[in-house]
């Protein structure tokens, strides 16, 4: 079967004060319809960007990427994005900030009333009915971020991008997430890629993991196939001798092969390099 | 009626004590908010007292707080007489008519307006009616402006020396090229609006655009990156990106600005007003100094007065319209 998503050779380089900086180099990457792609790697080494690219909002200087056999050089709904601190409107309710998506692309397709139940719909499949008509500042981290997946779903969208969509979470709410995506997904069985710093949601949720190398300059370094059946329960899976193998090398790439430079040398590390070296845990 | 509408909160604790809770501690909580405004009243006025019984002018003696209650007594009254005059000349001019009418059916009445001297409460509604049609016009512009230059970076850099340059002018220097253009322009036989009311509104308008534009512009500068991301993948067009999400996002900004253009319309007014001669509080200000009766410095105090509790008032109703608008429930609006 032919990928759905294609990366073929895709860098990139930011101009900077100090000349250009190549954040990303000879990117190849194949996605197939439905499947559940993570992307792991140390803080600051190029998820975001690739993600970016994906989604059209940053412009690969090299290569490309290749969508349902067109090529991806500008922002849309057929790659929809769930950003890392939630971005719903503000001013809006959780109702409205999914109405927004709806109306945009599914204008002349749907009826007010389609659109209503599909929005509706929607904001059930994340569990969040109870609360249609609150504000982001009403609900909790957890709700905004389902509300946001939410966003993104309604969109029906060929790839769904995810920047650490709950990163911010704490682990509890985390857990549920997980399980709400995996649900999810189950139905729907959407493309998708995520970007995520935990290993063990890693291993829980994909297909595929891809783990990049650090940056500058960053680029794949390996890439790991999760064939774990479905569906996937996190504490039978917390003694499977398979899960903690496809951890356990997913763990070693981070902290062996590509172990942080700023690691390595503890006498260099500030309070801004430890923070970011705990966040890939 | 400032602490009012300053601070509803004591009327809570006043609720409190007539079902009987908490007497003490309510009564308490009245008193820091009623009592210490009002303390601080009674203080300013028997400073106001002892000060202008020692201030003596070519026009007689300062007036102090009893001064300024009779004169704004015999404004009233005046204001009072004014109208019955005019109701009276209406009543005269109907029967008139209606006379004419039975003598000769195909006479077509006429109406002629009262003529007679504006009153202080006319030259209050005129005042007010022209802050407010240059606070709008010039909010008509400067929110359009300021989110389009708020937009564009380089728009920005091109525009802001601009805007620091005239933001500091005086309406004082305006007034002289605005009413000479306005003289040029503005040339009908029978013009709907007086020239002096063009010159006032249009000289506002000159100078309380710039705080709008100002902070439209870093409001709209300012919206989340992660909001614009939201409106790019959703491919909002550019209008509906200003309608959908810039608008709403610098609404709260946008209202700091119309605030502070408010205040800055009123206090050009007055002054707008006497230069220009058009019949609002500024000119009954400049009229009673020129008059310089004995009762013309009592009478000014009562318009100072007067100036600022609208102006107080303006911005009351903005802080209101401001809460009613933002959705940004959090800040503190004040
Ligand atoms: N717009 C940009 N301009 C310049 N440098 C950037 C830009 N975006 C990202 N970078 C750089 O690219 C590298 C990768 O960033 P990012 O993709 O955000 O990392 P990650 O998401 O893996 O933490 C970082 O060194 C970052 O400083
Ligand atoms: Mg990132």
């Amino acid at each position: 079967m032919n990928p759905l998503l294609e990366l073929t050779d895709v860098g990139i380089e930011f101009p900077t004060p100090n000349g250009p900086f190549c954040a990303l180099q000879n990117v190849n990457l194949k996605i197939k319809k439905g499947e559940f792609i993570s992307l792991i790697g140390h803080s600051g080494c190029g998820k975001s960007t690739v993600l970016n690219i994906v989604a059209g909002l940053y412009q690969a200087t090299q290569g490309g990427v290749v969508l349902g056999g067109k090529e991806v050089n500008e922002p849309g709904p057929e790659r929809a994005v769930v950003f890392q601190n939630h971005s719903l409107l503000p001013w809006l309710t959780a109702y409205e900030n999914v109405e927004l998506a709806v109306k945009r692309v599914f204008k002349g397709k749907k009826s007010k009333a389609e659109m209503k139940e599909w929005i509706e719909h929607n904001l059930e499949l994340v569990h969040m009915s109870h609360a249609l008509h609150k504000r982001p500042d009403e609900i909790s981290g957890g709700m905004k971020q389902r509300v946001g997946i939410a966003r993104a779903l309604s969109m029906e969208p060929q790839v769904l991008l995810m920047d650490e969509p709950f990163g911010a979470l704490d682990a509890l709410t985390r857990a549920h997430l997980q399980d709400s995506l995996m649900e999810i997904q189950k139905e729907l069985n959407n493309t998708v890629i995520m970007i995520t710093h935990d290993v063990d949601e890693a291993v829980l949720l994909s297909d595929r993991i891809v783990m990049m190398t650090n940056g500058p300059s960053a680029t794949i370094g390996e890439i790991l196939d999760v064939e774990l059946e479905r569906p996937r329960n996190r504490i039978q899976l917390a003694d499977d001798p398979t899960y903690n193998k496809y951890r356990q090398q997913v763990l070693s790439f981070l902290y062996e092969k590509q172990r942080k430079p700023d690691v390595e040398a503890p006498a260099k590390k500030a309070a801004t390099s430890e923070s970011k070296t705990e966040k890939v845990a | 009626m400032s602490i009012a509408l300053s601070n509803i909160a004591w009327l809570e604790p006043v609720v409190k004590i007539a079902k009987g809770e908490n007497v003490a501690e309510n009564a308490q909580l009245i008193i820091k908010s009623v009592g210490l405004p009002l303390a601080g009243i009674l203080v300013f006025l028997l400073v106001w007292h002892a000060a202008a019984s020692n201030i003596n002018t070519s026009l007689g003696q300062f007036p102090g707080p009893a001064d300024v209650v009779e004169q704004s007594q015999s404004l009233w009254t005046e204001h009072l007489t004014e109208r019955e005059k005019a109701e009276a000349f209406y009543e005269r001019q109907e029967k008139r008519n209606a006379d004419r009418v039975a003598n000769d059916p195909s006479y077509v009445p006429k109406i002629r307006e009262y003529t007679g001297k504006p009153t202080y409460i006319d030259q209050i509604g005129t005042s007010l009616v022209t802050v407010l049609s240059g606070f709008l016009l010039a909010s008509a512009i400067a929110i359009p402006f300021g989110i389009v230059i708020g937009l564009s970076a380089n728009l920005y850099s091109a525009f802001n020396p601009v805007i620091q340059i005239f933001k500091p002018v005086s309406p004082l220097a305006w007034l002289p090229l605005v009413t000479m253009v306005v003289s040029a322009l503005y040339v009908s036989d029978d013009p709907m609006v007086a020239k002096s009311f063009v010159t006032s509104m249009i000289t506002v308008m000159l100078c309380c655009l710039w705080p709008t534009v100002i902070n439209t512009a870093v409001g709209v500068a300012s919206i989340p990156k992660d909001l614009i991301n939201v409106s790019q993948v959703l491919r909002l067009s550019y209008l509906e990106h200003v309608r959908k999400i810039v608008l709403p996002s610098s609404i709260p900004m946008v209202f700091t600005g119309l605030r502070l253009s408010l205040g800055i319309a009123w206090m050009v007014l007055i002054a707008a007003e006497m230069l220009a001669q058009n019949p609002g509080l500024g000119k009954f200000v400049w009229d009673e100094f020129q008059n310089g009766s004995s009762d013309s410095l009592g009478r000014i105090m009562v318009a100072v007065i007067t100036i600022g509790i609208i102006g107080f008032l303006l911005d009351r109703i903005m802080l209101m319209i401001q809460r009613r608008v933002s959705w940004d429930k959090s800040a503190a609006l004040r």
